[in-house]
């Protein structure tokens, strides 16, 4: 083989992605357009009316809008006191040792559990459990279904930032060793300081994956087309919906959902890529 | 006093110590849970038949609750459908994924090259729902039906990324040298690739090609709205066909056929899991 | 002349990494109160080890040992509180690291930030010019503390580590190579410093470099393999050694 040639088949291979990339933003877009022609780009960003009696059809998105961020930020809170935890005993307290490298691969395992798998269990298992303890009568809702995407998001935040832990320079520890300071007092004013960009991004990219999660958040959140009022009410996330009526949806209502994949699209599209860069800047740093 | 403080400090060291051992400890607790959960409930609906047969009707399921019997049939559909449709997207996937892998490592600078690298964590990050209505939009509309063809695309796509990424990585941490040395022994840049880097980068694509799959074969979302779900073993690719998630989210949503539920979802934890522990392992033994 | 307690005294002090192998081997020695002490030998001679040892950096490190006793003002630190003992004893490294989220002024007063000692405005201003008038950096840095301490030069970063260890009024200093990796003139800096510091501070000082031993220090130890093979007068060790490996060292004939 000639190096024209393999340069040309190279780049070949290559303009795959802008052209699969270009495919997902142009099909979504001239499919989504009917929805916003027909209700206004900000009318359906900010209608929380669903409803589909024929003639009178009326889609918007502000209700999977909210149970999108209100699942996503949720996880993300009862995330942290867990991904933390295990990003300092796999990047600090054990590094490099047995005992890390077993917790390490306890949550990659975690990472490949399918969605549709932690959607059972918490089907199962945590929705009986909400009800007996009569946090909400029906059991499913946004609670429920942030609990079991925090687990999911676990060990994203926790294997990212642990990296970035690991990273701080030793020089920089033994000196404040040196100065009399304890480990914990070491982790606060050197350790977490110096990760913390890194630490942050990790925690950016793990929203990332919390907003598009489907199948989980379908099976966990109750499937009503409301504002949730509480973290406890049922909702729909803007995946949730997606993944429930676009098998029977056509016309308007598959163009809305289309605009909400859109939407979704934009967002998780925009926060991975806030993500990336914030971690090339403290990979650098 | 002075005493008492450092008292107070180390009081306080160890209390962190103990705070995070324990918390890291209860990250670990869902795992043996889901693993536990599945495992007891769904062990004893392993058997020969549950992998030849296909799924029942619900029809059938119904008739076999009524006299109390074990409901007949399997999932031989969907893990038929699932390594059709993984098959054609590897096909595919693996041989485009390397090369433009290999575009990335070779042109790490030049603007093009960087845009690629872009649009890839691009697709990488999109939701799988998201790849779902756009194959349904590129390849279930105009073809007029779900099929396998629109299943094994939402699973390429899927794929793709990640072997790219694996690809790019694993290339380009190999010493320059060998390229180098390749070179200066008279081979021109595609053989240097052919027979000196990509062999030396074998493991991690590997690893990377393992990932990808056990990635995506437990991916239900746009499984359902290009693949569909069928209720016997087909081989067809223009016809709808099944998958065993699709299958877990259809006995999911049927009274009839719950109880399948809990085989189906163990043996695709155990592969999903095996593999993912098999491609770590693998990693690990071809870094030494 | 009346015996004093000698700031810092090593008795038959051994540290080992793995329990076969000894990198110090029964180390006894008394070190001079404000003095400048040298240990010199060939890499891996154990030297750093023993330096270390004095700020209780092994205790970091679980499958290090150290045995004897290291006495600081006739107490024995090995069965002190590390953080209580590393409080009183001062380190300055091989490489300067000051801390990078840090302004100037917070890392001078790292040590108090990190023990939790709370200090009013007027006491903090106090002791960055105290400190960083004491490593002569002062005048280079008053109008810039609020910077962060990475944008100095080398030389500036290393007088930094010094004042941020001096702020903690340590009784002795240890210095493990810090001149190793700075340039002459810097190196030149920091000897004059040293021999300023003397008056306040005792310093154990672990060099690779004969001539920067020569120069600045009162005493000297050379280590050879783990052991102590002389300790005694810098200027005497230099024009007499009295072992041979000590004399091959010094001739150049050794690592």
């Amino acid at each position: 083989m000639s190096d024209k040639l393999y340069k040309i088949l190279l780049l070949a291979a290559a303009l795959i992605m802008p052209i699969v990339c270009g495919g997902v933003v142009y099909a979504l877009v001239t499919d989504a357009y009917d929805a916003f022609e027909h209700f206004g780009f900000f009318k359906f960003l900010t209608s929380s009316e669903w409803s589909y009696t024929e003639g009178a059809e009326q889609y918007g998105a502000l209700p999977f809008i909210t149970g999108t961020l209100m699942t996503t930020l949720l996880a993300l809170l009862f995330c942290i006191p867990f991904s933390l935890p295990v990003a300092l005993f796999v990047g600090e307290y054990f590094k490099g040792t047995k005992v890390a490298s077993v917790l390490s691969t306890v949550t990659d395992l975690l990472a490949g559990i399918p969605s549709i798998i932690y959607g059972l269990w918490g089907f199962y298992t945590l929705r009986p459990l909400i009800m007996a303890l009569d946090i909400s009568p029906q059991g499913s809702g946004v609670l429920t279904a942030s609990l079991v995407l925090a687990i999911m998001i676990v060990p994203y935040a926790a294997s990212l930032s642990s990296e970035f832990i690991k990273m701080v320079p030793n020089d920089l520890k033994e000196g404040a060793y040196s100065l009399g300071a304890t480990r914990a007092e070491v982790i606060r004013r050197v350790v977490f300081p110096v990760a913390g960009s890194g630490i942050f991004s990790s925690y950016v990219l793990a929203i990332g994956r919390a907003l598009g999660e489907t199948m989980t958040v379908t099976m966990l959140i109750g499937n009503t087309n409301n504002i949730p009022d509480s973290i406890t009410s049922t909702g729909n996330s803007m995946a949730s919906i997606i993944a429930n009526q676009f098998g029977e949806a056509d016309d308007l209502r598959l163009s809305s959902l289309i605009a909400i994949g859109l939407i979704l699209f934009l967002i998780t599209a925009f926060i991975n890529m806030i993500g990336k860069i914030m971690i090339k800047r403290a990979r650098i740093a | 006093m002075d005493k008492l403080k450092i008292r107070n400090r180390l009081a306080k060291d160890k209390a962190l110590l103990w705070a995070v051992c324990l918390l890291a400890a209860l990250t670990a607790v869902p795992l043996f849970a889901i693993l536990g959960e599945v495992f007891l409930r769904g062990y004893d609906q392993l058997s020969w038949s549950f992998f030849t047969e296909s799924t029942p009707t619900a029809y059938k399921a119904m008739k076999a609750i009524e006299a109390g019997e074990p409901i007949p049939g399997g999932i031989a559909n969907g893990i038929v459908g699932t390594l059709l449709m993984l098959g054609m997207a590897a096909v595919v996937a693996i041989p485009v994924g390397i090369l433009c892998g290999a575009f990335l490592a070779e042109n790490s600078k030049n603007r093009f090259a960087q845009t690629v690298s872009y649009l890839t964590d691009l697709l990488q990050g999109t939701p799988s729902v998201i790849i779902g209505i756009v194959v349904y939009i590129w390849v279930v509309v105009p073809m007029k039906g779900y099929s396998a063809i629109a299943g094994s695309v939402a699973l390429f796509i899927m794929m793709l990324p990640l072997i790219i990424r694996s690809t790019e990585e694993t290339l380009k941490i190999l010493p320059a040298s060998l390229k180098e040395a390749g070179l200066a022994l008279g081979g021109n840049r595609a053989r240097v690739m052919l027979k000196v880097q990509l062999p030396a980068a074998f493991g991690g694509i590997f690893t990377g090609v393992l990932l990808a799959i056990s990635r995506v074969i437990g991916e239900t979302a746009p499984l359902m709205f290009t693949a569909l779900g069928c209720s016997f073993i087909r081989f067809a690719v223009d016809k709808p066909i099944s998958a065993v998630p699709l299958l877990i989210w259809e006995f999911f949503n049927d009274p009839n056929l719950q109880e399948l539920i809990w085989g189906a979802s163990l043996f695709l934890l155990l592969f999903v899991l095996t593999l993912n522990l098999l491609s770590k392992y693998l990693a690990k033994k071809w870094n030494q | 002349m009346e015996p004093v307690t000698p700031i810092l005294e090593f008795n038959k002090t051994c540290v080992s990494y793995t329990k076969q192998t000894m990198a110090v081997k029964y180390v006894s020695a008394a070190i001079d109160r404000n003095s400048i002490t040298a240990i010199m030998g060939p890499s891996g001679c154990g030297k750093s080890t023993l330096l270390r040892a004095v700020n209780l950096m092994h205790s970091l490190y679980p499958n290090i040992r150290v045995d004897g006793e290291i006495l600081l003002n006739g107490e024995n630190i090995l069965s002190m509180e590390p953080i209580d003992v590393r409080r009183r004893v001062g380190m300055v490294f091989q490489r300067p690291a000051p801390f990078p989220t840090m302004s100037i002024y917070d890392n001078v007063l790292s040590g108090y930030a990190l023990n939790g000692i709370r200090l009013s405005k007027t006491e903090k201003d106090e002791t960055v010019e105290r400190c960083l008038k004491s490593v002569a950096l002062w005048d280079e840095v008053k109008d810039v503390l609020n910077k962060k301490g990475t944008f100095l030069s080398g030389g500036q970063q290393q007088r930094l580590c010094i004042a941020r260890a001096l702020a903690m009024k340590p009784d002795i200093l240890l210095m493990d190579e810090p001149t190793s990796a700075l340039d002459p003139i810097a190196t030149a800096h920091i000897e004059e410093l040293m021999k300023e510091l003397q008056k306040d501070v005792t310093i154990l000082i672990v060099t690779h470099n004969m001539g920067q031993a020569m120069r600045i220090s009162s005493k000297s130890m050379f280590m050879y393999l783990g052991e102590l093979v002389e300790y005694g007068d810098t200027a005497m060790m230099f024009s007499n050694p009295s072992d041979e490996r000590t004399k091959a060292y010094l001739t150049g004939k050794m690592g």
